[in-house]
């Protein structure tokens, strides 16, 4: 007791003069004290800028004072005059579709061969396979430069040995996609299959025997048990990648030498946003960029899931 | 029947093995150019490793630029926010779990709601607030707006759940004090949970660029992140110095990340598998 009682007055200091009053209001008012420090960053820091940023979107804003009350009119703007945004959600598009249809198939073969027992070196592997998760954008961005370099790089030249002319990746419009979907499958592949590896993972093993006992074949184990039951994993891995393909701002950017690539190919919205907001200091706008953008990827990731539910359905 | 499980063992492994060949060897390619001299990044043939053998790149690096500092600043931001977050965290992971108080579903809901919100409709309002909080070019402007985030928090309540009522009432039973119950029972048995919060925290502050780029503008306030990638324009270094400071930069994140993998999948996972 004399312990506890001592554990209460180092802690809570401002209470500790009346520990009476304390001890009997403790269980009630305990949860507030918990609560508190992570309320007050959260209300002041989260809440309230989201909130704020709805009101500044509906501002003619040229610096940080509060503007000129103009209601939807940048977001008219945005949706029926600004060809560059529109441009940008249509790049966001493809490198999400190249997510979900190239890096989702890649990275799920590749789990069912981590999974395999027959796979040597398997620690190694996992290893390697989450670097480049945990790299920094900025250093892959800075990598990737040097690897898609147009005379000297690294891709070029092992194209070169196999007789394939020098490819202008960074410098010419049709290119700057395919290079960045090539980097986003080189940073995501790994990981996703990682993630899915977790998911086979708790699959029994005695479900997929039993079915093979009754004479299924490897295709059918696979099409009817493994893959539904990792569905709750394949639905993560989408919708991770739907929102990243939304918020990709770094590789990009730096990929392109702080710009969007050649004829604005591989301008991203949140570059986008960047480019209004602080060079052009068009705050309320950018703010309107920022919240049509989410309400997009809201709109994306409520149907996406509704589909899935479809899927689960049959 | 024994040559297709052969035949199955070998492009098993060929896959894998392909794989990881293609993610370490751009990572080879920024050893290598870190320690070449710079005529020999951009000459015939191109090599995976380097012909001659250089530290020009690193003397370059420390001694033409603020890299050092860069470092300091980066450990120091990214410590205290992670310290931030997992205390801050547990606490309200443990209130959310195990507790019933007045708003209590509202504040929930309001966590899981920006659970999914994506840094960038915030933004520009965060933008404004730091600026009239005086905290531009400031080490707090770092810490402490992103230092709880709702995966964070639903993290750990996910960890606290586990934890049993009754470990709790016993504890309650014989006299210890809420406080001294969430220090002595509670943190320890979430410990894994802390680590992946803290890990997540700290990488978070390590490989942001937009935030810092938005709100650091003085060069001995850079990050590492903001320092290499600007490194190129005022300083006049060449590439290698470049590479030879991404490489740097990596190795903490690297090492921190490679030691504790499992349970950082683990925590990731955590939604996915239990969907």
């Amino acid at each position: 007791m004399e312990s506890a009682q001592s554990a209460v007055v180092n802690v809570i200091p401002p209470t500790a003069a009346k520990i009476s009053w304390w001890g009997r209001n403790e269980r009630k008012l305990i949860p507030y004290v918990f609560l508190a420090p992570f309320l007050i960053i959260f209300l002041v820091f989260t809440v309230y800028p989201v909130i704020d940023s709805f009101i500044m979107s509906l501002h003619d804003i040229d610096s940080l004072d509060a503007g000129e009350y103009i209601g939807l009119d940048n977001y008219i703007r945005l949706v029926t005059k600004d060809a560059r945004f529109g441009k940008s959600l249509v790049n966001a598009t493809v490198f999400g579709l190249a997510t979900v249809f190239l890096q989702l198939p890649l990275a799920l073969a590749l789990a069912l061969a981590l999974n395999s027992p027959v796979l040597r070196f398997r620690t190694l592997a996992r290893m390697t396979f989450f670097m480049p998760y945990i790299t920094s954008a900025v250093v892959i961005a800075m990598i990737f430069r040097m690897v898609f370099e147009e005379r000297y790089g690294l891709l070029n030249g092992m194209l070169g040995s196999v007789g394939i002319e020098p490819i202008p990746w960074l410098r010419s419009a049709d290119w700057a996609m395919p290079a960045l979907i090539l980097v986003g499958l080189w940073i995501w592949v790994g990981s996703n299959a990682l993630f899915f590896l977790a998911g086979l993972q708790t699959i029994p093993e005695e479900l997929k025997e039993a079915a093979r006992i009754d004479g299924a074949s490897e295709w059918s184990v696979f099409r009817n048990i493994t893959f539904p039951l990792l569905r709750p994993v394949t639905i993560f891995v989408i919708t991770l990648g739907i929102i990243g393909s939304f918020s990709l701002f770094t590789q990009s950017f730096l990929l392109f030498n702080g710009g969007s690539g050649p004829r604005d190919s591989v301008l991203m919205p949140v570059a986008y946003l960047y480019e209004r907001g602080f060079n052009n200091f068009k705050l309320g706008y950018a703010a309107a960029v920022g919240y049509l953008l989410t309400l997009i990827v809201v709109a994306v990731t409520v149907v996406q899931l509704l589909l899935f539910r479809i899927w689960g359905k049959d | 029947m024994r040559i297709g499980r052969w035949f199955s063992a070998i492009s098993v492994n060929i896959i894998v093995f392909i794989g990881m060949l293609i993610t370490i060897v751009p990572f080879v390619f920024m050893l290598g150019a870190s320690f070449r001299p710079e005529a020999e990044l951009f000459s015939y043939p191109i090599t995976l490793y380097p012909k001659v053998f250089t530290l020009d790149n690193y003397i370059a690096l420390f001694t033409r630029t603020d890299y050092v500092r860069w470092y300091f600043n980066t450990f120091l931001t990214a410590g205290l926010r992670t310290l931030l977050a997992t205390f801050l965290s547990a606490m309200a992971g443990y209130a959310f779990a195990k507790f019933d108080f007045f708003l209590k579903r509202f504040f929930f809901l309001l966590v899981l709601v920006t659970l999914t919100l994506p840094f960038h409709v915030l933004l520009i309002s965060l933008f404004k607030l730091v600026v009239n909080l005086g905290w531009t070019n400031n080490y707090l402007a770092i810490i402490v707006p992103s230092a709880v985030t709702g995966f964070s928090i639903f993290l750990m309540r996910q960890y606290i759940l586990s934890v049993p009522d009754e470990l709790l009432d016993a504890a309650r039973i014989d006299g210890a004090s809420e406080m001294s119950i969430f220090w002595r029972v509670v943190v320890p048995l979430v410990r894994p949970g802390l680590g992946v919060v803290a890990i997540l925290s700290f990488a978070a502050t390590w490989n942001d660029y937009l935030w810092p780029l938005i709100v650091l503008s003085k060069n001995e306030m850079y990050l590492l992140s903001i320092g290499i990638a600007t490194m190129q324009g005022p300083y006049e270094v060449e590439y290698g110095a470049i590479m030879a400071g991404a490489l740097l930069s990596t190795i903490p994140i690297l090492i921190i990340f490679l030691a504790m993998q499992r349970h950082i999948i683990a925590g990731l996972t955590i939604g996915a598998v239990r969907g």
